[in-house]
């Protein structure tokens, strides 16, 4: 997973490095985040299953616009709605109402298995519309952007550092995992085990801070300021501010229709 | 631990939300300038740390280690814990975005919670009390996190009662594993590089006797 958090990620923002950049990818980095943070929160105010269903659809539709790997996408999904599956399975049974079926002389209600699916398509929309907004935006790009929204620059550079730092310090854990490796190591459901992966993590801690003493030393060599200069430039073309418009009326026309026109079944 | 988008009620993403950015203002105001690289790369190893799985029964789980982060960032911990969750969030769709808030106040308050009534058993030289007091940080860190959990699935309706008590009990035997594993890694950090675990003005004071030591050396052997 760490792939994403590589050392040689290009430093530009808007896909100077990149020759193929996807039809979403053509706009602006901060339209798009905006644009995904508002999404997500349109989406869970939705009531109803139609509307929620329309969400779904809608962010179907974006990953098409995208150069996203369809069976990876659908793969993170998949791990996402394992986190969830239990809970929602467990839902019908536990919410008091019209009981539909039973199982195990437990009842399940209609207004907890409608509620549970709602539950399931509305995470399922939000996580795919984000994925496929904020396709090909890298972390280093992620961070550009944030700070152009006015985020915190500490919380920035902050963030910067760890997605820097990501991939030096899971190369650094992969070769002591290596060297226990060498040594026999397996990992069973042992104290010695865990005692070893205690070891490994305390290590790995200890290394990492005599790293970041050594990173801030260099750096201030260098005469770190507390200030990182931005080296790109977004530009906000006619083009993005049209995605925004059209973006932001659809999603609360979403969201309206959700409130006042009610399905009659 | 992660909940997803959708799930909880409006009020509790909107307290979850106030509370994240109180603690994330007050854990940047802690955060000066030239701490920002230590605090980053420690970020990146509690993030590696997600991405170490461990087995427990016939499963896995991966490592969270908020407990550590505690004891060693203090209220930064609280930051550098969202940065992670943060980048979860948006590149592998663990959690959501408008749960953020409230994951982020689930993880990162435990931590911090542990840290502080922890700290100053840790920082002792014993490195096996210090080991202990570091496991209890690890397990009781953990077990705050199921419970604010818990508590957020059961304030979004009583529908989910059942659901949140499940979470709290699978979670019992990872709170297991997960103070074995930070006592371990408290006894290595206590006996290797004791300062990591120290409050400020013990470095200050423990590198000053260092350094009186290295000096001293230095002339014994020049004089010898």
């Amino acid at each position: 997973m760490s792939h994403l958090f590589g050392h040689d990620q290009p430093l530009s923002v808007q896909g100077s490095g990149s020759p193929a950049v996807s039809f979403v990818g053509s706009f602006d980095p901060r339209v798009r985040v905006v644009a995904a943070g508002l999404f997500a929160i349109m989406v869970v105010s939705l009531h109803q299953i139609e509307f929620a269903l329309g969400a779904f659809v809608l962010a179907i539709g974006t990953v098409f616009l995208t150069d996203l790997p369809l069976r990876l996408t659908l793969k993170r999904m998949a791990a996402m709605d394992g986190f969830i599956i239990v809970m929602l399975v467990m839902l019908p049974f536990t919410t008091p109402g019209t009981p539909m079926f039973s199982v195990f002389g437990a009842d399940a209600s209609q207004e907890g298995l409608h509620h549970a699916i709602l539950i399931g398509i509305r995470a399922n929309a939000v996580v795919l519309m984000m994925l496929s907004l904020l396709s090909g935006l890298t972390p280093v790009a992620l961070g550009h952007t944030l700070y152009r929204l006015r985020c915190p620059a500490a919380l920035v550079h902050l963030m910067m550092f760890t997605v820097r730092y990501i991939s030096v310090l899971h190369d650094e854990y992969h070769r002591l995992r290596m060297a226990m490796k060498l040594r026999g190591f397996k990992a069973r459901n042992t104290i010695h085990t865990y005692r070893s992966f205690g070891y490994l993590f305390g290590m790995l801690l200890v290394r990492s801070l005599e790293r970041a003493e050594r990173v801030l030393e260099a750096m201030k060599c260098r005469g770190f300021s507390g200030h990182f200069p931005m080296i790109d430039q977004l530009m906000f073309r006619p083009r993005d501010g049209v995605l925004a418009v059209a973006f932001f009326l659809l999603v609360t026309i979403l969201v309206l229709m959700d409130r006042v026109y009610v399905f009659a079944y | 631990m992660h909940i997803v988008d959708g799930a909880l009620a409006p009020e509790v993403l909107i307290g979850g939300g106030v509370l994240a950015v109180a603690g994330l203002g007050l854990g940047l105001r802690k955060l000066p300038i030239d701490k920002i690289p230590a605090t980053g790369v420690l970020s990146a190893t509690f993030f590696v740390a997600s991405l170490i799985h461990v087995p427990v029964g016939p499963s896995s789980v991966h490592l969270i280690m908020s407990g550590l982060a505690g004891l060693v960032l203090g209220w930064t911990a609280f930051p550098a814990l969202f940065v992670g969750l943060l980048l979860q969030a948006i590149f592998f769709g663990f959690g959501g975005l408008t749960v953020l808030g409230v994951n982020t106040v689930n993880i990162a308050f435990p931590a911090v919670i542990a840290g502080f009534v922890f700290r100053s058993m840790v920082s002792r030289r014993n490195p096996v009390a210090a080991a202990v007091w570091g496991g209890l940080a690890g397990a009781s860190s953990i077990a705050l996190t199921t419970l604010f959990v818990a508590v957020s699935l059961m304030l979004s309706g009583d529908a989910f009662a059942p659901a949140a008590k499940l979470v709290f009990f699978a979670h019992i035997p990872i709170m297991i594993v997960e103070g074995l594993i930070s006592a371990a890694a408290v006894y290595l950090i206590v006996k290797v590089k004791p300062e990591l675990l120290m409050p400020e003005d013990h470095v200050a004071g423990f590198e000053l006797s260092a350094s009186a030591v290295n000096t001293k050396q230095a002339s014994e052997v020049n004089n010898g």
